[in-house]
């Protein structure tokens, strides 16, 4: 029966095409707009890393002013101290762990056609590669000895590969950064983090960056700080080292520790660290060190932003405002249908079968009413695009999770406003219809 | 076939009640051609309703082929329309959008037979009225005559043993009138039961059996001996 009914809804589609296709519109601008802001909200907290999300943790130490927190009510500051950053680095209690941080510099190529430019670099530990797991396509990260030398290794991003060498395998050729020869020791496969969660203080959803260098040579070569930089007291010497060494927080620290024995030995060397800390001088609030999983520090930072969660809920009531208009449509449309639904109740369709008819017609409106939506999503996450340019890039496409869902809603959503109508359809007395005929 | 015993029909409003039958007894017998006449307002649309099982009646008894269907559920009443009652109305009551052989498909949809098995009815039905080759045209482009002879195929095609007819020639002029009464005694010579409601006397003239109702009650009998009788004169 069902074929039957999805033939008799086209025809009545066909009957009435006009008022189909304006319960087609109401749907679709629904969905449309229910869509543009679920795909916004979804990609913003989605898990990024979700095979080892729970094994990842931030790390807060609590270096701050004595006298006010870094955060109300009593939250440390989000990022640590270059001190702390390589006192961490130096102690090794964690399966894994890098510091890290943002910085910048002019990129040379070799060929002379092409103009220098400004780049992006991500300072970092060697186990970064291996935390985040990194895909490489040539080459690999470097290794704990090069962190520890200070050796002038880079790795690239394969859009950088691209421009800089064609395509080619590039490890162990040469590239100028920042002033400085650096030798390529890996090529990236294409690797889009969204949200990028390994530093939300430079925006998460920003690109991954295309250089990727040992942090320790920030310290050697003087490399700029690219990032949010915070601080609660005037550094005690001037020029680059005594700002380097100062209590400003501009680094951003993640271990990774495989089960909670791990962490809580990790949390308990954080809490003795700080202790000994303060027993040095610094460290002057009580103990107020954290340690954060991936998708709890994206929470903490609330990465999805609030006014995107208030445009979903607006959005919700906009589809809402929609289908009460596609009840009322959809009751002009069955009241105008009564002679046929008594004909075939008098020639013996019970009241299901003209409520299975009439609710496989409402199904077909509401897909018909969700594709024209998808459409009405790509046209408003373009738009998206287009306002927020780059930054929005990895938000504005939609998976084919999110199409199901978008079909799905769209589907269930012209169900729930054909219901009444549906019912009201099969309370028609026939009798009175059949005479007037 | 049909027996109605004292069945009284009320149709209340917010400020009047209207007795449409009162004390309606009636029996027609199996492979009679039962017409119905009566002024307007009298019940005879009603009667007809009841006796389709398109309406219910507030007492009285209803039996049809032998059971009482008085209390059926809405469901039970469906499945007798359905198997058992075919309905011929005066504007037709086909369904636009539908060619020919999906209207008289319509009743045979909810009767779960095969798609072969409906094909086949259905091409029967349309062959008995005389309409088997225009199976793909669409009501629109039919006669009023021929719209009627598709709304008797659809009647005819699940195979009832009692068609209820209410002013089948109403919307046609003499001629096509007299086919389609043609048609319907030809039915009835072949074992279905048929009432009709006419206002029109030379029509219910050719009946086997006529019923005047007034003021909700079976006023007056008469018997015509035979078709054969009313066709010769």
């Amino acid at each position: 029966m069902f074929r039957y009914y999805l033939r008799l809804a086209l025809l009545s589609y066909k009957r009435n095409p006009i008022l189909s296709s304006l319960m087609v519109l109401a749907i679709a601008m629904g969905i449309g707009a229910c869509m543009t802001t679920i795909t916004v909200n979804y990609i913003m907290s989605s898990d990024p890393i979700p095979q080892k999300s729970e094994q990842l943790f931030y790390v807060q130490l609590d270096s701050w002013d004595p006298n006010s927190p870094a955060r109300e009510p009593n939250d440390p500051p989000d990022q640590v101290t270059w001190t702390d950053a390589t006192n961490l680095m130096k102690a090794k209690q964690a399966f894994r762990q890098s510091a890290m941080a943002r910085s910048g510099g002019v990129v040379e190529p070799e060929n002379g056609d092409s103009k220098p430019f400004m780049t992006d670099i991500r300072l970092a530990y060697s186990d970064f590669f291996a935390m985040f797991d990194v895909p490489f396509q040539y080459g690999s990260g470097w290794d704990s000895q090069s962190d520890d030398n200070r050796d002038m290794v880079v790795v690239i991003s394969r859009a950088m590969n691209d421009q800089l060498f064609g395509g080619e395998n590039s490890v162990g050729k040469t590239v100028r950064l920042a002033g400085h020869n650096f030798r390529v020791v890996g090529v990236l496969k294409e690797w889009r983090l969204v949200p990028r969660f390994y530093d939300v203080t430079t925006g998460a959803f920003d690109n991954t960056e295309d250089f990727y260098m040992p942090m320790p040579l920030k310290e050697s070569l003087e490399l700029t700080s690219n990032g949010n930089v915070n601080c609660w007291k005037r550094p005690a010497e001037d020029g680059f080292l005594g700002f380097l060494y100062s209590e400003c927080v501009n680094f951003q620290m993640w271990v990774e520790l495989r089960d909670d024995a791990e962490k809580q030995a990790y949390m308990a060397f954080l809490n003795s660290y700080a202790d000994e800390q303060r027993a040095l001088g610094r460290f002057e609030r009580p103990n107020n060190n954290r340690l954060s999983n991936v998708m709890e520090w994206m929470a903490y930072n609330n990465v999805v932003a609030d006014d995107a969660e208030i445009m979903l809920w607006l959005s919700l009531m906009f589809l809402l405002v929609c289908l009460l208009n596609t009840i009322g449509l959809l009751l002009a449309k069955f009241s105008g249908k009564a002679g046929e639904i008594s004909l075939r109740r008098a020639v013996g369709a019970s009241r299901r079968d003209v409520f299975m008819q009439h609710l496989v017609e409402t199904g077909l409106i509401g897909v018909i009413g969700g594709i024209a939506g998808l459409g009405l999503a790509m046209l408003g996450l373009s738009g998206i695009g287009v306002l927020y340019g780059d930054l929005a890039n990895d938000l504005t496409s939609m998976d084919p999770k999110l199409v199901a869902i978008a079909l799905g809603l769209a589907l269930v959503s012209s169900i729930l406003a054909g219901l009444y109508p549906t019912w009201r359809s099969t309370r028609v007395a026939p009798a009175s219809q059949l005479k007037s005929q | 076939m049909l027996t109605m015993t004292n069945v009284k029909k009320i149709f209340r409003t917010d400020l009047v009640e209207t007795h449409a039958l009162k004390d309606f007894s009636l029996q027609v017998n199996e492979g009679e051609f039962v017409a119905v006449t009566g002024p307007s307002g009298s019940g005879k649309t009603t009667f007809l309703n009841i006796a389709g099982l398109l309406e219910t009646f507030e007492s009285g008894q209803y039996m049809l082929d032998g059971n009482d269907v008085s209390q059926l559920s809405d469901n039970a009443r469906s499945k007798i329309r359905n198997q058992k009652i075919g309905f011929i109305f005066q504007g037709f009551n086909l369904l636009p959008d539908l060619n020919l052989f999906d209207n008289v498909d319509v009743p045979l949809r909810y009767r779960g037979w095969s798609a072969s098995e409906r094909k086949q009815r259905i091409e029967h039905a349309l062959e008995t009225v005389g309409l088997a080759s225009r199976q793909k045209h669409l009501p629109s482009q039919l006669s009023g005559g021929q719209q009627q002879r598709v709304a008797i195929a659809r009647a005819l095609a699940g195979e009832p043993r009692f068609l209820l007819a209410d002013e089948p020639t109403g919307n046609l002029d003499s001629k096509m009138a007299h086919s389609v009464m043609e048609l319907l005694q030809d039915i009835n010579q072949r074992g279905t039961t048929i009432v009709m409601v006419t206002h029109d006397p030379s029509l219910a003239a050719e009946a086997g059996r006529n019923i005047f109702v007034r003021d909700g009650q079976v006023s007056e009998l008469h018997e015509v001996n035979t078709f054969a009788d009313v066709v010769n004169g």
